[in-house]
């Protein structure tokens, strides 16, 4: 197995593990990318997504906006906005936040709009407000499907956080780009294993916040 | 936009050949994991206890990012097409395998039986009555697959001018003309829309029984559809 023998080797190099280039900074940087890529992804789908699902207006509109994004290469978009807006963090959170917002966008509308309409009926007949409806009567029900596309968006943000290390961002793309320049196999394997890692240590955080944060009725009868 | 098509000759291909290329490298693959996922997807709607790992599988292999897979292939298959080819092979496999066994399911039981009645053999009910009525559904995750797979196709940049399109990236940078790079997001963009609709019109062709636009009504139920769920998860 020759691929494991370079993660060995590139998880034994004590000189990966401090420093600027060293493991734990790298990771930290992909993370903070990350977490305010979603951030603000979210601040944008989310309260779109759960107004137009609870009046039930602007589907199509939604499909169109999601379709084009879809459309849009985010590699491609990554360089573009690098070669336009030059060396920074602006070019780099611009395509991850086009990126992250569609599904949050849709999966949120979607999950809203196929809440069963009977409890949203009695809630407005004992006398709730239309915000109480969402947030109190909506929103739980919905839950699960509003994490699984937080999660989409999460995962294809830490995937295209990879990329960005191309147009000279740090985390840990650094490693695989670095590597593949300076031939390096060790490094790029390295560097590959440890963003799948963090790919599926994201997914086991959802998974888990799903468990904790959605009510036990809801997911009985799930 | 001066120089939009004038292509930098150390990519090799024109314009057009970029495109090619690029349908090439983005096609096959969702091809083959079509291919690949129609015996897995029957298997998983025949066996129930099968769908729930697999599934889990699946999810997992998706949360894999391009590169990595791209990169750790290279020490198989080189900097080569098939290096790109393979990852996408396996995304759209796990696009799709979810959206095929969903729309086999959805097929009645009545209509099933009524097949039988007729006279038809396990096989000739799968090919001429379940798949047929299971399209929508199928060419709904075909649709993510390739929107995806060309979108994806352009990271192949990254390990030796691999991308297809996604190569003008590179020499925008090299060359210092962000018109290239303009000309591979457009290209690219268009080619991914035009493919799509494509697929809705293969999709209005096979069921005419349809009226167009209309889409498979959605369950109250809070299960999240993993067709439409994965859909999500495409333009990386």
């Amino acid at each position: 197995m020759n691929v494991l023998n370079f993660v060995n080797a590139f998880f034994g190099d004590s000189a990966h593990w401090h420093g600027y280039d060293g493991i734990p900074h790298r990771l930290l940087e992909h993370v903070q990318y990350s977490l305010t890529a979603l951030g603000i992804a979210a601040a944008i789908g989310l309260p779109v997504g759960l107004v137009t699902g609870h009046t039930g207006r602007g589907g199509n509109a939604l499909a169109l906006v999601a379709t084009a994004a879809r459309a849009l290469p985010s590699f491609g978009l990554l360089v573009l906005m690098f070669v336009l807006l030059g060396l920074g963090l602006l070019p780099v959170m611009i395509p991850l936040v086009v990126l992250a917002v569609p599904p949050i966008l849709v999966t949120t509308y979607e999950a809203v709009r196929s809440v069963d309409p009977s409890p949203v009926d009695a809630a407005r007949g004992m006398g709730m407000t239309e915000p109480r409806i969402l947030l109190r009567v909506e929103v739980p029900v919905a839950l699960p499907l509003i994490l699984s596309g937080l999660r989409s968006a999460a995962i294809q943000i830490v995937s295209t956080a990879t990329i960005a290390a191309y147009v000279s961002l740090g985390g840990l793309g650094r490693y695989i780009v670095d590597g593949l320049y300076q031939r390096d196999y060790e490094k790029v394997v390295g560097g590959a294993t440890l963003v799948a890692v963090l790919a599926l240590v994201t997914l086991t955080v959802f998974w888990a916040v799903t468990r904790v944060a959605v009510s036990p009725g809801v997911r009985r009868s799930a | 936009m001066t120089g939009f098509f004038d292509i930098p000759s150390d990519l090799q291909h024109s314009w057009l050949g970029l495109i090619g290329l690029h349908l090439r490298e983005a096609l096959l693959p969702v091809l083959a994991g079509l291919v690949a996922a129609l015996p897995i997807a029957q298997l998983c709607a025949r066996f129930r206890w099968l769908y729930p790992p697999v599934l889990g599988v699946t999810t997992v292999l998706y949360a894999v990012p391009s590169l990595a897979f791209f990169v750790v292939l290279i020490d198989y298959t080189g900097q080569t097409e098939l290096t790109v080819m393979i990852p996408l092979a396996v995304y759209s496999l796990v696009v799709l395998v979810p959206a095929i066994v969903d729309g086999v399911r959805s097929v009645s039981q009545e209509t099933l039986a009524a097949a039988t009645a007729m006279g038809f053999g396990p096989l000739r009910r799968y090919l001429q009555v379940q798949l047929p009525i299971a399209v929508p559904a199928i060419l709904a995750g075909l649709r993510v697959a390739t929107v995806s797979s060309i979108s994806l196709v352009s990271v192949g940049a990254l390990i030796g001018n691999q991308g297809a399109l996604g190569n003008l990236l590179a020499d925008a940078m090299f060359y210092h003309r962000p018109v290239l790079a303009v000309n591979s997001v457009v290209t690219t963009a268009v080619l991914a829309i035009l493919v799509d609709a494509l697929l809705v019109l293969v999709r209005l062709v096979l069921t005419p029984w349809m009226p167009p636009g209309a889409r498979p009504k959605r369950k109250a139920a809070a299960r999240p559809e993993p067709a439409a769920v994965a859909g999500e998860e495409a333009a990386r």
